[in-house]
């Protein structure tokens, strides 16, 4: 069975990668050590797990204007993930996306609830808005 | 997009390969948001030091300055995370350190001004009704929008320098009408006679409406807020709730003619502030470190704190931190406030925030902190990253902890 979500606003060029579903939002601040690539906040519902080189879905943005240059800086140590998936954002996660050239999408339909899993292969085409899953 | 003349000649080139490569990046940021155009600003306010941008930023930083970027607009910094005179008392990384003072040399040759303050409200530059700007750290966008009516959305830092290379910024968020308007109702029945108490209503209300876009109106309260007061409203607003603007009916200038049309309200009374307070504890640790910072304390905070620490001492093996900016603590120094707050112990640092200080987590370990004691609900909520169990607290009652290592 084909698996989609649309996405309602999207950034940057197309990319397949492993999918890491959160059902918790995420600040590259709060949550993630930006030497390792994992999510070390104490009692984050992914705590342990590493974004690295994964499309990452959260349902929401948290942290502040620091975030900004956090994806630049996670980029340049080469443990950003391969996109960013996101079900409402805020504008600097925007903003430090594009600026460190990773994909960002915002806005779903339906919910990854019940299409995507962790560890499922996805492919992010923000022109066409469509995440969609090819094997899982 | 629509693009000015203007706009295309410097995508052509026509103000160097600098300003080209901004004002790409600002129409990307653009398009994500449907923005329809850009809008020229009149300032800009950007976060930028070694800890938040990390070797890959300070590279950026290097090559943007020897490429030509030069601001097109008044452009200040936000605090940073080392103050030279005390770095090597506070165990900060020596070659953080030299990072530093690189990157404010970088920022100084576009022409940034590194005021190194997050409350450029209060110190440096107040926008006018209606006024475009690029600013960032959150506390900071909240008050333009809020208080001065001035229009900005959360700028970080690559963002706001953007801005200031180009002088403009994508029309979307907080620059358009239909966004500035209030989405809910907040009843103020508490006394809220302490800084602290304006930060718990933040907490309070921001948790419950995480989201950029809700704006929320406050209205009953008995008496007019001070500045100081609704810098700590606005920061715990922006924390907690990710939020870029609120109204206060009778108080700012675009606050609603009526309340009548809102159908939600939150109520606050005495009650849900001090459950605020009660819900905090020591855990299995002490209280051994009091901070005020998260925004930088102003002239009258300062006045205050004086006035609280005045012929009392900071408890042996305690450590109490105050942050401001450099205008504040010259003003300070002359008027006897710093004075009196380094005879009690109290450790001035100067254009830094607490939070964002270089190598707070090995500072943390090595002086056994478990818990940080505060005033400002803000840093109380977004220090958490660096392991600190935190404790939200009165003015006074923080300054009485810093003397005796009491909680109460």
């Amino acid at each position: 069975m084909h698996r989609s979500i649309e996405v309602r606003q999207a950034f940057g060029p197309v990319v397949e990668g492993e999918a890491l579903v959160s059902e918790e939002g995420f600040s590259p601040r709060y949550d993630l050590d930006r030497w390792t690539g994992l999510i070390t906040k104490p009692g984050h519902k992914l705590e342990g797990a590493s974004i690295v080189g994964k499309v990452c879905f959260f349902p929401t943005a948290k942290g502040g204007i620091a975030a900004g240059w956090a994806f630049y800086d996670i980029k340049w140590k080469k443990i950003a993930p391969k996109a960013f998936v996101f079900g409402v954002t805020n504008p600097v996660m925007v903003q430090g996306a594009v600026f460190a050239g990773i994909p960002i999408t915002a806005g779903w339909t339906p919910h990854p609830r019940g299409v995507v899993k962790t560890g499922d292969w996805v492919r992010v085409d923000p022109a066409r808005k469509m995440i969609e899953v090819l094997r899982s | 997009m629509d693009l000015t003349a203007e706009e295309r000649a410097i995508l052509a080139g026509s103000r160097g390969e600098a300003a080209r490569r901004a004002l790409e990046y600002q129409i990307e940021v653009g398009r994500f948001w449907g923005a329809k155009r850009l809008v020229p600003v009149t300032n800009a306010h950007m976060m930028g030091d070694i800890e938040v941008m990390g070797d890959g930023g300070l590279e950026f930083l290097r090559k943007e300055a020897e490429s030509g970027a030069r601001c097109a607009i008044p452009a200040t910094t936000n605090a940073r995370c080392i103050d030279f005179a005390h770095c090597e008392r506070l165990g900060q990384d020596a070659g953080e350190v030299a990072k530093e003072r690189k990157l404010i040399q970088y920022l100084r040759r576009m022409d940034v001004v590194t005021t190194d303050t997050c409350i450029n409200y209060q110190t440096v530059y107040q926008p006018h009704l209606g006024e475009h700007v690029a600013w960032g750290d959150t506390g900071t966008v909240i008050y333009a929008n809020s208080v001065f009516g001035a229009r900005s959305n959360f700028e970080s830092g690559p963002a706001a320098l953007a801005a200031a290379i180009t002088g403009r910024t994508p029309e979307y968020g907080f620059h358009l009408d239909e966004c500035r308007k209030g989405s809910f109702l907040v009843e103020l029945k508490a006394n809220l006679d302490d800084l602290a108490d304006w930060g718990a209503v933040g907490k309070l209300v921001g948790e419950a409406h995480q989201d950029y876009f809700a704006v929320p109106v406050f209205h009953g309260y008995h008496r007019t807020p001070a500045a100081d007061e609704l810098k700590h409203l606005g920061a715990a607003l922006a924390s907690y709730g990710s939020m870029g603007m609120f109204h206060f009916m009778g108080v700012t200038p675009e606050a609603p003619d009526s309340i009548q049309a809102f159908q939600e309200k939150i109520v606050i009374t005495e009650r849900e502030i001090d459950a605020v307070y009660s819900r905090y504890s020591l855990g299995d640790g002490d209280a051994r470190l009091v901070v005020f910072s998260g925004p930088q304390q102003s002239l009258f905070e300062m006045k205050q704190l004086a006035s609280l620490f005045g012929g009392k001492k900071i408890r042996e093996g305690s450590a109490c931190f105050v942050t401001t900016n450099g205008a504040v603590l010259a003003q300070s120094r002359a008027l006897g406030y710093a004075g009196t707050l380094e005879a009690a112990g109290v450790t001035i640092l100067e254009g830094v925030c607490f939070y964002i200080l270089q190598n707070l987590s090995p500072m943390r370990e090595a002086n056994h902190w478990t818990n940080m004691v505060s005033n400002s609900a803000k840093i109380v909520n977004i220090i958490g990253a660096h392991r600190f169990n935190t404790i939200l607290r009165r003015t006074r009652d923080c300054v009485d902890i810093a003397c005796t290592g009491q909680l109460r």
